[in-house]
């Protein structure tokens, strides 16, 4: 056995658009590298950004992250759209089988694993906190653990860009094409690897922010006092806890069959590849769920701050997110209707489908009515919640069709199904997290984003939105499958691919419109700072706090003794005083390079694991021992801010600019 | 180094709780063995025994040795708890069901002996 | 002198209007931190424990769906040694029993009981882990490897995992225990130590249920 495994000079990709990718990305990483060096900031890099435990920090690089991955994701659709707008006929466009089917593979995992999770993730780190009027999550060297572990998945899956290949089995790797038989290379390992260690990660900081919504709120905060964004997120963290271990499970048993030669989903041997569905889809189903609450919390906020009003029916939206988190264990088959269960079991989950609809209606509604008879301000984050009611709605009502069986076996796996999904991501998650990123990029920076710009890249995203996905319903309804990288012109779909291969650029215009945003927001932002802490007139408590908040949050923990609670202290300010703070010595977790470590250890065993570098993968599994064990012997942890500091620190805070 | 007194609240039994606790696992371990060894009943009574005590001893563990149930309200331990078990319920037994359903009909077997088989089972003319 | 965590922050005498926040600092001690911080983290760990029950629930329900896919090979009725079984049962069982007696220790702090009553804990988890080695070795060496059918790579998948929880957990307690050793029951130790008996005491849970599951119902037609 080679020391380096499978890996040879012949991992490097040689066709053309795989070699600029990789090249496009090793060009990227190494031009930050050189501004890194020309500037002189490793020091600052790694004392601010790699080795902080702050989970406002974690949640900008998360963010940064996503959106990043997200550039990446859209280049996979742009291929996409491209290749079935001109591969007909004679014609094979731009991209041969193989390399399409690893495009899509790579579209799909990066979005749902690093743009749609990190943006959510990302939130959440930054908000939560500051929302429940705590000074960190409860625990905080783990949140910078996981956040370093989403990155080395993150690293493991564009990697596989630059050495090696993608697995060309679709974002679910579905056996037995994702077994050793027929998947021999390094692709699916690659998929299964990053997903593993991204996983791990999640699962993590499901288990972190759950305890510290639930153990670190500030005094007077019950749950039913709580913002809507936190009990959202409260929900997803419930669906993080008991979703993700069947993912482990089952990555790992996949993982078993290809590299010890086990027969959990092989066609042979006796494995059951039907099995793997039904497990990746116990995960898949509440993941979905998952990406989408926090998203709904996130309108809660935005609709009524920009409606100047408390949000309509709290209690119907508490029990509505209680109902969908429970249901959404309850649905899973209705993504294999066509498998082959019987009438009885398809029935029953088409029913649990259809019922999940319900209280997603219910919040649909209770937005609504909370915009009713408000002063509504149509900035962009309102923008981005009205094309998601119109958008949402319509796919919406397009999954309750297909929760149907009958129909499903009609709509499985075409065109109809892709358009219904990327509505619910795109209309739903995508445009939820961008309206949070807009309403809270002011507390987080200290300035505002430039308005104009936001409502252009909205009525682009919407625009576009609609462009590439209202002809993919159609195609779906006229019989098109999903995945196909050719077809025959006499099937007449060509012309609707290229409407929505128009839409993808119109949806690339709008993300120019975004980072030209952010460009000149950055560049003009003295002029947009935010001095009060409180740009929009807010209701909770983030806003309480300067932009950007001190490390520490508060430097008083809040007393919240009502819902909205930042509303209510704005109330009695107005009516006269409120007692002055009275400061107290406060613990703060120190740094540590250990979460950055760790991640790096995992790196290398999966990329050992991968190449089946046998040397390699023992060695960064001891690696993350090792980390552990000096953490745990490390007693200095965190130092103190005396009281007379505090003091200090706030009132220099508070000067005027 | 002056010994600090440790003053923690926390849920922990009784040696006799331990000990209680440790006797009742080991009777019930022991009793699902000779169930099952000595052939003593028909093999679907048989499991439903042994299960049974599997879960007899489930709660005897959870209780003498987790301390279960005892902790301050708010009990979050044990809602966490109780929604896992519904979790892995739904897991369980949602997969035999389905995997079970899709083995009916995808069985092996001639199209002649699966449209038998179905017919049969599902009393058509 | 042992470096123990810096300066908590001193009760406060200031008359001040009563708001919620000075309420509670003045009540605070170390002894209410460490209280809040050791149930932060145990219930922190407990969530965790849930995690992997349902990594178990997974596993489970995998080798139920694949029990009688032994693709003409052998099945349980032919493999399990039951005596084994059950003599590997009742080590791990009392195992759970002197982790217990341990934790009692512990909140007596009485340091030398702890160490003895863990490291009997020990042994017997490495003898669970050696009886257990022997099986799969015994398996393997017979032609029954985990590749031979679904059936087997389910079985030593399951019991495998298990397994693989119990070394992590003996090497936890090699790490700890020089700890305690070193420093006696604080409230830094008493943490992990409870830790680690909620991690040793789930992990013969789950064995209840591989007993019964996997080798009771394995051998009974």
């Amino acid at each position: 056995m080679s020391l380096l495994g499978k890996l040879t000079l012949h991992a490097i990709p040689h066709d053309p658009i795989t070699l600029g990718g990789a090249l496009a990305m090793v060009f990227g990483a190494l031009a930050v590298i050189a501004l890194l060096t020309y500037f002189k900031r490793w020091k600052w890099l790694w004392r601010e950004w790699l080795t902080t435990v702050d989970p406002k920090k974690i949640g900008v690089m998360y963010i940064l992250t996503a959106l990043i991955m997200l550039l990446r994701g859209v280049g996979d659709a742009v291929m996409m759209r491209t290749q079935q707008a001109t591969s007909v006929g004679a014609a094979h466009g731009i991209l041969d089988a193989n390399h399409f089917q690893q495009v899509f593979t790579a579209h799909g995992s990066i979005m749902i694993f690093f743009v749609a999770m990190g943006l959510m993730f990302g939130l959440i780190n930054l908000i939560v906190p500051l929302q429940i009027g705590a000074r960190d999550v409860a625990f905080p060297f783990l949140n910078a653990t996981s956040f370093w572990l989403y990155i080395a998945g993150a690293l493991l899956m564009n990697l596989s860009l630059v050495i090696g290949e993608m697995g060309a089995t679709g974002w679910l790797a579905y056996p037995p094409l994702s077994e050793l038989a027929y998947s021999p290379g390094v692709g699916v390992d690659y998929w299964i690897w990053s997903l593993q260690i991204a996983g791990v990660g999640s699962l993590l900081s499901g288990v972190n922010f759950f305890v510290t919504i639930l153990k670190m709120r500030a005094p007077g905060m019950t749950l039913m006092k709580m913002p809507m964004f936190v009990w959202s997120v409260l929900n997803a963290m419930v669906l993080v806890i008991f979703a993700f271990p069947i993912l482990t499970a089952t990555l790992g048993m996949l993982f078993l069959d290809r590299s010890l030669g086990m027969h959990f989903f092989t066609s042979t041997f006796g494995g059951n590849p039907m099995m793997y569905v039904n497990l990746i889809w116990a995960w898949g189903h509440p993941e979905v769920y998952i990406l989408i609450l926090p998203a709904f919390g996130v309108f809660s906020e935005v609709v009524s701050a920009f409606s100047h009003k408390r949000l309509f029916g709290y209690k119907s939206m508490v029990i509505a997110l209680a109902a969908i988190t429970f249901l959404s264990f309850t649905v899973w088959l209705h993504h294999f209707f066509t498998m082959g269960a019987g009438a009885d079991v398809n029935a029953f989950f088409g029913i649990m489908t259809m019922a999940i609809a319900i209280p997603t209606g219910v919040k649909i509604f209770n937005w609504i009515f909370t915009m009713y008879r408000g002063r509504v301000e149509f900035k962009t984050p309102m923008l981005w919640f009205l094309g998601f009611v119109v958008t949402f709605t319509i796919g919406g009502a397009a999954g309750v069709l297909m929760a149907v069986p009958p129909a499903d076996f009609q709509l499985h796996n075409s065109l109809f199904l892709v358009a219904h999904f990327h509505t619910m991501i795109i209309g739903g998650v995508v445009f939820g997290y961008f309206a949070g990123i807009t309403y809270w990029f002011p507390k987080i920076f200290g300035f505002r984003l430039n308005e104009r710009l936001g409502k252009y890249a909205f009525w682009c995203w919407l625009v576009g939105f609609c462009l590439a996905f209202v002809p993919l319903y159609i195609l779906g309804l006229m019989g098109a499958t999903r995945r196909l990288d050719h077809y025959d012109p006499s099937m007449g779909w060509q012309g609707l691919f290229i409407v929505a291969a128009v839409g993808v650029g119109v949806i690339c215009l709008g993300i120019a419109f975004q980072l030209l945003q952010f460009g000149v927001s950055i560049w003009k932002r003295h002029e947009n700072l935010d001095v009060t802490g409180d740009p929009w007139d807010g209701r909770t408590l983030e806003w309480s706090t300067t932009s950007p908040p001190p490390e520490y949050n508060f430097a008083v923990i809040p007393a919240a003794s009502e819902r909205d609670a930042f509303w209510d202290t704005k109330q009695k300010r107005a009516h006269g005083g409120e007692p002055t703070p009275v400061y107290k010595d406060i613990v703060v977790p120190k740094n540590t390079p250990i979460g950055l470590l760790i991640a790096g250890s995992s790196f290398l065993a999966g990329f050992g694991f991968i190449w089946h570098i046998v040397w390699l993968a023992p060695l960064g599994i001891l690696g993350v021992l090792a980390c552990i064990v000096v953490r745990l012997a490390d007693d200095d942890t965190e130092y103190t801010i005396p009281a007379e500091e505090l003091k200090q620190l706030e009132l220099s805070r508070k000067q005027p600019a | 180094m002056k010994k600090t007194r440790l003053t923690l609240a926390a849920p922990h039994g009784t040696p006799t709780s331990y000990i209680t606790g440790f006797v009742m696992a080991v009777v019930l371990t022991i009793a699902a063995y000779f169930t099952v060894t000595r052939h003593a009943f028909p093999p679907t009574t048989i499991v439903t025994i042994i299960v049974g005590l599997a879960i007899a001893q489930l709660l005897v563990q959870l209780l003498f040795f987790l301390h279960m149930g005892q902790e301050s309200k708010p009990r979050w331990n044990l809602v966490a708890f109780l929604f896992m078990l519904l979790v892995l319920l739904i897991v369980v037994v949602g997969s035999l069901w389905i995997m079970g359903n899709l083995n009916y009909n995808m069985t092996q077997g001639t199209p002649k002996q699966i449209n038998q088989s179905i017919t049969h089972d599902e009393g058509i003319q | 002198m042992s470096k123990h965590k810096t300066a908590r922050p001193a009760p406060s005498l200031a008359a001040a209007p009563a708001d919620a926040a000075q309420i509670l600092s003045a009540n605070q001690t170390i002894a209410t931190t460490e209280q809040t911080l050791h149930d932060k983290t145990t219930f922190g760990f407990w969530v965790y424990l849930m995690t992997d029950c349902v990594l178990f629930a997974a596993l489970f329900a995998t080798f139920a769906v694949l029990r009688n896919n032994t693709f003409g090979g052998p099945s349980g009725r032919e493999l399990f040694d039951m005596p084994f079984v059950l003599a590997e049962t009742l080590i791990l069982l009392t195992s759970s029993f002197t982790c217990g007696l341990a934790m009692l220790a512990a909140h007596r702090q009485n340091k030398r009981l702890v160490l003895a009553l863990f490291g009997i804990t020990f042994l017997l988890g490495i003898a669970f882990l050696t009886l257990e080695l022997t099986e799969f070795t015994h398996l393997v060496h017979e032609g029954n490897s985990w590749q031979r059918s679904g059936f087997l790579s389910a079985f030593f998948t399951l019991v495998g995992t298990h397994g693989a929880h119990i070394t992590a957990g003996l090497l936890w307690m090699l790490v700890l225990l020089p700890r305690v050793w070193k420093r006696g029951v604080t409230y830094m130790t008493m943490r992990r130590l409870t830790l680690l008996s909620l991690f040793w005491h789930f992990l013969d849970i789950i064995w209840i249920f591989i007993f019964t599951i996997v080798y009771l119902m394995g051998v009974t037609s």
